[in-house]
């Protein structure tokens, strides 16, 4: 890891998956928090808007840790990834552009509506701002996923004279068909992270015996919430996602399932250590046929393997896409048991005396977060060796005059910031959380939050 | 959207870097920061839109900028993390040492952030070694003289960093006394005169008369990022490559400037060659 590309790609990696942490947070979060104010305005229950004001305290400490790390990303697209930006500036220049309308002009006017307009503007325009937040949040998810899609499976462009990508159909980057169930399951797997955090949350305190009758409603969402969510995930989104792996990339399908060799009737493993070296898998489990079957329908369809393709064109880091991508399944399987076990007890009203599932909904919350991550790297591991995918390979991308030490040197300073930001974030989330919700009240919390924060909640 | 950028964010890096100076007690420095708190994420906006408008707009400029200003871009985007937590964060805890850290930590970023937005306009009227393939790389320092070795600091580029932090100063604590009052705003609109003296244009041009014969003589050259040509409709950048291009050197230089003084009203705006010079780094 010492070549100024390498140390590249560890500069963009690093940052790229510290500052997802905060926006699958608040995407998941916002619907949730929409969901608490349509409660509120609908029954005027007084404790669905102190849920409300509780979570849009967590979600301005998250949205602001996001956009001081998502500046850093805008930068990269120059700093480190020059000839990239050259490359295809015509084209995702145009997606990341929007993605910056909605993320911050949108979201964060809404958000400091929501944080301090709730006594001025009453309770429709609050509601208004909530769902607000929630569309810009969501909307610039969707550009950046937009982004994406087109390095994933480019569309709509051409290249010029010059060698550089130009957009000839911005609907075409759009209505990208990777985009689409890209998007569902990225937003979805935000939705597992948010659920399960809230219902983390509302166990905590369950248990402590603390602010139970929150601790109830959190619960109570977060489990619903979660057991759609991590459904969706696994069909149709990640289905579907998968089939468009199939279809476009089947080197990295066969990479992420450690296929070395075709098969008919190919396997699934489930766990298993691959030897890139001597082209198979250590200590395999796996149930028979099952691949042939979600990859082409027929139990009995040949997959083909990583033997059929030249290795100049494998993904260059075989172990770690596998291992990301079946964390990823891995966990979101242990997701669906959860929620599924969760709300049979939710739906029996045992759940709130059934300690030992509110111990495993407490413990569970970091998990969606690690799923989420891992899924990330295996769609961006998984595109190796290309940048944009068949037609600008990686080592054609960074920026070949910025040298190793200058990256390492940035790498570095990044990795210290980021330290700094987490015992400050871990801190303020503390807080937060130890102050509770149950003494929110409608007249005081715009007040409180203002005391505790002189600035407009960004 | 730099225009925008330097006037609305000029005045919280400027009440920034005067909060450690004339607020002398935390009820002080704590009304400089209600006075930007309100304002200065919105105005922080214009930056990253900037940068995506660059990006959109000039791939190949947004390339060949980014990658070679790759060391002070990165430590701008430090300080602007360290300033953003110094605003957020310092009243969320009922304590004078925390209060006293972070106040010390918006006031630091504020002023090291004006130093390298000052230095970046410098670099850029200055020019940068372009190599055959349109990308360039500047280390940060290299002997401080404006020769043939070219970093992103050197006299000239210092020279003008300092400026920055005085016209936003001048920024910021014309802001600061409109926003506040008592002993703070009579402190403040103190220190103003020294400060408008500090950004005395005459003495700006002494440092460029100096810099041009210098960096001619040496075959220096100024940045052509190819994007010369790109006539963006804007009057001041398009009455600047207006001018005649058979004049060469210092006069055609002053005159060019001469049209961003005429331009910018007070202090503050001094700041804006950046954008023009940068596009039109050929026609210089």
């Amino acid at each position: 890891m010492d070549s100024a590309l390498s140390l590249h790609r560890l500069h963009f990696a690093f940052t790229i998956t510290y500052h997802y942490i905060f926006p699958q947070l608040t995407m998941g979060l916002a619907p949730l928090i929409v969901i608490f104010k349509s409660l509120a305005l609908r029954t005027g229950d007084e404790r669905y808007n102190r849920a409300a004001r509780f979570w849009a305290k967590i979600f301005a400490v998250n949205f602001l840790f996001g956009v001081i790390t998502g500046v850093p990303m805008e930068f990269q697209f120059g700093t480190n990834w020059a000839r990239f930006a050259q490359y295809a500036g015509g084209v995702i220049a145009t997606s990341l552009a929007m993605e910056g309308v909605f993320a911050f002009f949108l979201e964060s006017s809404f958000l400091g509506i929501f944080l301090f307009g709730e006594s001025r503007f009453g309770p429709k325009v609050h509601w208004l701002a909530a769902f607000m937040v929630f569309v810009g949040s969501w909307v610039s998810g969707f550009f950046i996923i937009v982004t994406d899609a087109w390095m994933q499976h480019p569309v709509g462009f051409e290249i010029a004279a010059n060698g550089a990508a130009h957009l000839t159909s911005f609907w075409a980057l759009l209505f990208n068909e990777w985009a689409l169930w890209q998007y569902l399951h990225t937003m979805s797997g935000a939705l597992v992270t948010g659920s399960f955090t809230m219902a983390g949350l509302g166990a905590f305190y369950l248990l402590s015996r603390t602010q139970e009758e929150q601790g109830k409603m959190f619960v109570t969402l977060g489990v619903s919430v979660a057991l759609a969510a991590s459904t969706f995930q696994l069909w149709p989104s990640g289905d579907q996602h998968g089939q468009l792996v199939t279809k476009y990339q089947p080197i990295t399908l066969a990479a992420m399932e450690g296929l070395f060799h075709s098969e008919t009737g190919a396997p699934i493993v489930l766990v298993g250590q691959p030897d890139t070296d001597r082209q198979k898998l250590d200590n395999p489990i796996y149930v028979p046929k099952a691949l042939s079957f979600l990859t082409h329908r027929r139990w009995g369809a040949e997959v083909k393997g990583l033997n059929e393709f030249p290795r100049d064109r494998w993904p260059d880091n075989i172990p770690l896409l596998y291992y990301c991508y079946h964390i990823m399944v891995g966990l979101g399987t242990i997701f669906i048991a959860i929620a599924v076990a969760a709300g049979f007890l939710l739906w029996r009203k045992q759940l709130f005396g059934a300690r030992w599932i509110l111990w495993i909904l407490m413990l569970t919350f970091p998990f969606p977060f690690i799923a989420n991550i891992a899924g990330w790297i295996t769609a961006e591991v998984g595109r190796q060796p290309w940048l944009v995918y068949g037609l600008l390979r990686t080592e054609n991308g960074f920026s070949s005059h910025v040298s190793a030490g200058n990256a390492l040197f940035t790498l570095i300073g990044f990795m210290g910031m980021y330290t700094v930001l987490s015992v400050l974030y871990l801190f303020l989330m503390w807080r937060e959380i130890a102050h509770g919700p149950e003494f929110l009240t409608g007249s005081n919390a715009g007040a409180s939050v203002e005391r505790l924060s002189p600035t407009a909640g960004v | 959207m730099v225009i925008a950028y330097v006037v609305l964010d000029g005045f919280d890096l400027g009440a920034g870097i005067i909060s450690l100076f004339v607020a002398r007690t935390h009820d002080e420095r704590h009304l400089i920061l209600r006075a930007i708190g309100p304002v200065w994420d919105g105005n922080e906006v214009w930056l990253v839109a900037a940068a995506g408008a660059l990006f959109f707009a000039f791939p190949p400029l947004y390339a060949a900028s980014f990658s070679g200003f790759y060391l002070p871009l990165m430590i701008v985007l430090w300080l602007l993390m360290l300033r953003g937590i110094g605003v957020e964060l310092r009243s969320h805890v009922d304590d004078p040492l925390w209060w006293s850290f972070f106040d010390f930590v918006f006031s630091f970023s504020s002023v090291l952030l004006a130093i390298f937005f000052g230095a970046a306009v410098g670099n850029v009227v200055r020019g940068v070694p372009l190599g055959a393939d349109g990308y360039f790389f500047e280390a940060l320092w290299t002997d401080f003289q404006v020769g043939p070795h070219p970093g992103i600091l050197d006299w000239y580029t210092v020279v003008i960093g300092l400026l920055a932090v005085a016209a936003l100063t001048v920024h910021g604590a014309n802001y600061v006394a409109l926003k506040t009052e008592g002993d703070l705003r009579a402190r403040t609109s103190g220190s103003q005169p020294s400060l408008v003296a500090a950004c005395d244009p005459d003495r700006v041009e002494l440092g460029r008369e100096s810099v041009y014969p210098a960096a001619r003589h040496q075959q220096f050259y100024f940045a052509s990022l190819g994007m010369a040509d790109s006539g963006d409709g804007s009057g001041l950048f398009n009455r600047a490559a207006a001018l005649p291009r058979a004049e060469k050197g210092p006069s055609r230089i002053r005159r060019v400037e001469r049209l961003y003084y005429r331009h910018s009203w007070w202090g503050g705006l001094r700041t804006l060659p950046c954008p023009t010079a940068r596009k039109h780094g050929s026609a210089l």
